[in-house]
């Protein structure tokens, strides 16, 4: 199997930093780290089980609806999970809500299976959607691990930044409202793609 | 035998076995996870209402959690009840309400043109009131449903036994805003909520939700979240709706207490007739909590 079709997602080709699909819901699921790698597990999880069976599938699929068979293919993985996640972490299930559900509509999981699983067999199917879905929490738990940090002083939940330096306490530090709004995600997707071309030069487009 | 997949015959058939067979995986899913979900809902109110009273705050720090909230419930929530308009208890399954429907009834009520429409919809309230015995302490637990910005936020309050101090509060909501709306979950905004009245010169006041309302001088009112103005103000609304509605058991009961107090001035002083000190001592004890509490 081609080194490239689990490599590449994570860097040359990252879904959300050089594809630019699923940037809508970096910025919704990115306040908290929790959320963002419970996002980008179960992201991954139905890329990865939805290109394999759309690739089992692919020579019997009737051309002129493939992408409602496929679109029904990914919702009975994404209500799968959202029913298990109801059954065995309803916490979680809770925290993440309404966003669970919107996978669905998450660019990546129908542009890789149009891309890739239509076109290979259903094992590198499989890892390609699996690194495609890793590659996004990638950039989600970076996201996250900012936003989290500025915007609310915690990881995880737990407290990093010291009470005593808050203004509350008579410090010097307040949190930063705007990192919690979705602008300022937009903002550091911005940043991190910034920094990805400025290392990766055969990503600049020719003047 | 090569198929035509472009023909209309085959597209058709194909796309109903896929959704026949999609359809059949859901329901056996759904079917079989069904139990397991429901568990977890009223797991999840149990330690609700026995948050609102300040129990179980390390429930996350358990292994065994599910345990751990049936055992606590079992110990604290001594009684339940189910009260109507007037206040008078109404036969009914206090856990079983659904919060959702009652704010129906309620909405409507507030909708409804004419006095006697208003009469109408109120007589088919249920309300569910939850009672938590901590140690000599009796709280009643009253429920608040309303809309937030995005999905319903809900809560329950308990409240001391004068009717008037909050112990405790919890809330929660469905879809808030991350950060934003969605910190009424979190301590900080409901540990505001615990020793605010509801009262202000003897007549029934809600809790206010607003910015700078939650200095100490201010017992009325707690702080609005910043950047949560909608989900603060639908809270601040739905806490006050319900509130009203049980009014009717709040006077029941205050003017209980007070004639408990008129008692224990008048025969308790001095030595009287066995009976009636045996009474008094009974109510007496009830005042002694009372003088705590607001201690």
């Amino acid at each position: 199997m081609d080194k490239k079709i689990y490599k590449n997602p994570f860097f040359k080709a990252n879904p959300i930093t050089v594809l630019v699909l699923g940037v809508c819901s970096a910025l919704a699921v990115t306040v908290q780290l929790k959320g963002a790698i419970v996002m980008a597990l179960s992201v991954t999880v139905v890329t990865g089980f939805s290109s394999m069976l759309v690739s089992l599938i692919r020579n019997s699929i009737p051309n002129r609806v493939r992408i409602i068979i496929q679109l029904v293919i990914v919702a009975l993985f994404v209500i799968l999970i959202d029913q298990f996640l109801k059954a065995y972490a309803y916490d979680v299930s809770k925290q993440l809500s309404v966003y669970i559900g919107l996978i669905i509509t998450n660019c990546i999981i129908m542009g890789r299976i149009e891309a890739f699983a239509l076109g290979n067999k259903p094992f590198p199917s499989l890892v390609d959607g699996l690194a495609n879905g890793m590659g996004y929490g990638m950039v989600l738990v970076v996201i996250a691990f900012i936003r989290e940090l500025f915007g609310s002083g915690t990881l995880f939940g737990l407290q990093i930044i010291p009470q005593s330096w808050y203004m509350a306490n008579g410090g010097f530090y307040e949190n930063n409202g705007l990192v919690i709004l979705p602008p300022m995600a937009l903002i550091i997707v911005g940043c991190i793609i910034w920094a990805q071309r400025a290392v990766q030069k055969e990503l600049q487009e020719e003047q | 035998m090569k198929l035509n997949t472009n023909s209309n015959i085959y597209t058709i058939v194909y796309t109903t076995i896929v959704v026949v067979i999609v359809a059949g995986v859901l329901a056996f899913v759904s079917t079989a996870l069904k139990p397991k979900q429901q568990e977890n809902i009223a797991l999840e109110k149990m330690q609700s209402l026995l948050r609102s009273a300040r129990l179980g705050e390390d429930v996350s720090a358990r292994d065994n959690k599910s345990e751990y909230i049936k055992d606590l419930y079992s110990k604290h929530m001594t009684n339940d009840f189910v009260l109507n308009w007037e206040g008078n208890v109404i036969e009914g399954e206090a856990f079983e309400i659904d919060l959702q429907a009652q704010y129906d009834i309620i909405k409507q009520i507030a909708a409804a043109k004419t006095p006697e429409a208003a009469q109408a919809r109120r007589e088919r309230l249920e309300l569910p009131v939850f009672v938590c015995t901590i140690g000599d302490k009796v709280l009643n637990i009253f429920p608040c449903y309303g809309p937030g910005l995005w999905g319903p936020v809900w809560g329950y309050i308990a409240v001391e036994d004068d009717f008037e101090t909050i112990y405790g509060a919890i809330f929660d909501h469905k879809g808030e805003t991350p950060g934003l709306g969605a910190e009424i979950a979190h301590p900080p905004f409901y540990n505001q909520f615990v020793g605010k009245k509801l009262s202000r010169d003897g007549a029934f006041k809600s809790i206010a939700i607003v910015k700078g309302g939650g200095q100490a001088s201010n017992p009325n009112g707690v702080d609005a979240i910043s950047g949560g103005t909608i989900t603060s103000q639908s809270l601040e609304r739905a806490i006050a709706m319900w509130l009203n509605e049980y009014q009717a058991y709040f006077n029941i009961k205050r003017a209980a207490i007070t004639a408990a107090d008129n008692c224990n001035e008048e025969c308790c002083g001095e030595e009287t007739s066995n009976d009636e000190s045996g009474e008094c001592e009974n109510e007496g004890q009830n005042h002694e909590v009372k003088e705590h509490h607001t201690k």
